[in-house]
């Protein structure tokens, strides 16, 4: 039963899991999913590019998805349009310009569904071998920025005021969440990388009492959540994306039984 | 360059004015160590935004802001935490800075809210809460403390107290407090410096000094006795737009 894809689907999926976890509950803190689905939209355009100039996807989805946050940046600057106005002008359009593209590629045979929902029979030694050098390096990135970024996500001013840089916080963890991005698409795919960050974060904010604790949740609910999603799509033949994120949504609503008995406890 | 070693916090005639519009303007003010300095005035003074220039909190001001050193407390006048953010008091004393455990619980303890450690900061009232902010601020033995309107939502007496602490740190620590107070019995009796604000500096100088400015009675009426009760706000000019002054 244990295929070899199979394998490597399990360690690339355990590798996402335990660097979506930490990320996405500064996601949800942050109220950034609008964002982190703006940023998978814009990554179709990257995949595109990788397949044109025969280039690493990875590396090209991170690429493209830096230049949108930063394209983002100084739209926030020159217009007075609400932030979710711009962030729905850049999903949609850098996937409509991504989706135009690929019509051009005539000569490429591309597996859309598989861009967008994921695909485990797509993943590689070499997808793997980037998941463990990118997740770790992402990691103890975010664990050498924590104290800057977690003080300004509880006040801005605050972490300001007491010297901790909160700006530089805030740009190296838009430059995370691109790469996040970059190493899970081929895994979850770019409509689903969202609810991998927060399905499982949502799910640990309902059992947890300290930020420490939802990390490890979090942690924890993407694992069993990428576990459950990839025996499923083995035995049922589903689609591997699709499957890891209903496991998550699974976890999440067995968390609301918990949240309902401490609010009855309360009462 | 710093030339006098005891000064903290320099402004020089610093305002800031976002969309055409000044929020406080002109203000030349300095904390030293050891001293406490009080901003009074009416609300939408600009006390809070002269604060957050003195911290260094805005990129773009007018005017000069100079701040010597980077041990800074900070109680902000309004913080709201998020349901999604899990945080107990404990964390939330280790925001800026890691701290022992003695220390967070010996400024718990001075603050009396150590029997809230493990609670959940959405859980606490308003005057708790308070205390945690001023607790967090003193425990990092600052050098500069900025206090927005500390003792808010705080009961009468635990005010005193508070007040009582706050003049205590200062000259335990050694540190230059920057105070916003709305409680003017206070700011009169414990503070080397007040300064006046009504979008500008309208005096300022040693309590007694500001307590005889006829801007301060103007401002605040005339009679010190009845100085809590009347706010009520009387001028030899008129404000217009852009904080702009018209003598009557």
């Amino acid at each position: 039963m244990l295929d070899d894809f199979f394998i490597r689907a399990l360690i690339a999926g355990l590798g996402i899991a335990i660097v979506t976890g930490p990320l996405g509950c500064f996601v949800i803190w942050r109220r950034l999913s609008y964002f982190g689905d703006t940023l998978a939209h814009s990554a179709l355009l990257g995949v595109t590019l990788a397949y044109t100039l025969e280039f690493n996807i990875a590396v090209s989805v991170f690429i493209i998805s830096s230049l949108i946050a930063l394209i983002l940046i100084d739209l926030q600057k020159r217009t007075n349009l609400p932030g979710d106005a711009l962030l729905g002008l850049l999903a949609h359009s850098s996937l409509a310009v991504g989706l135009v593209v690929i019509g051009f590629l005539t000569f490429i045979r591309f597996d859309i569904m598989g861009l967008l929902f994921g695909d485990i029979l797509a993943v590689t030694t070499d997808d793997i071998f980037i998941i463990w050098i990118g997740g770790p390096l992402i990691l103890i990135i975010l664990k050498l920025i924590w104290k800057p970024l977690f003080a300004s996500t509880v006040n801005y001013e605050l972490a300001e005021a007491e010297g901790l840089n909160p700006d530089r916080a805030k740009a190296i963890f838009t430059i995370l969440m691109a790469g996040i991005i970059a190493i899970s698409i081929k895994m979850v795919g770019l409509l689903l990388i969202t609810g991998m960050l927060i399905i499982p974060a949502a799910m640990a904010r309902n059992i947890s009492s300290s930020p420490q604790m939802m990390v490890i949740y979090s942690v924890i609910g993407g694992l069993l959540s990428v576990i459950l999603g990839l025996l499923t799509s083995l035995e049922f033949n589903t689609a591997s994306g699709p499957s890891i994120i209903a496991a998550a949504l699974l976890l999440f609503i067995l968390s609301l039984l918990k949240i309902k008995q401490s609010i009855k406890l309360k009462n | 360059m710093n030339l006098n070693q005891n000064i903290l916090v320099k402004l020089k005639q610093a305002g800031l004015r976002i969309n055409n519009k000044w929020l406080v303007k002109d203000v030349s003010l300095q904390i030293e160590k050891g001293k406490i300095v009080t901003l009074i005035g009416p609300n939408g003074s600009g006390k809070s935004t002269t604060a957050k220039i003195a911290l260094g909190i805005y990129k773009k001001i007018n005017g000069e802001a100079k701040k010597y050193t980077t041990k800074v407390g900070y109680v902000p006048q309004k913080i709201s935490i998020d349901w999604t953010l899990p945080l107990r008091v404990s964390d939330f004393m280790v925001l800026t800075e890691n701290l022992k455990e003695e220390a967070i619980n010996d400024a718990l303890s001075l603050t009396g809210v150590i029997h809230l450690k493990d609670k959940n900061l959405g859980d606490l009232s308003g005057g708790e809460f308070q205390r945690v902010l001023l607790a967090r601020a003193i425990s990092k033995k600052p050098e500069l403390l900025v206090l927005d309107e500390p003792v808010q939502g705080v009961d009468f007496t635990g005010e005193i107290a508070l007040y009582e602490l706050i003049k205590k740190i200062s000259d335990e620590l050694n540190c230059g407090i920057l105070l916003i107070s709305h409680d003017l019995h206070t700011v009169m009796s414990a503070t080397d410096h007040v300064v006046c604000l009504n979008g500008h500096v309208c005096c300022s100088g040693s309590p007694i000094e500001v307590a005889k400015n006829n801007e301060y009675k103007a401002l605040f009426g005339e009679q010190a006795s009845q100085i809590l009760s009347r706010y009520e706000h009387r001028h030899d000019h008129i404000h217009t737009n852009e904080g702009k002054i018209k003598k009557n």
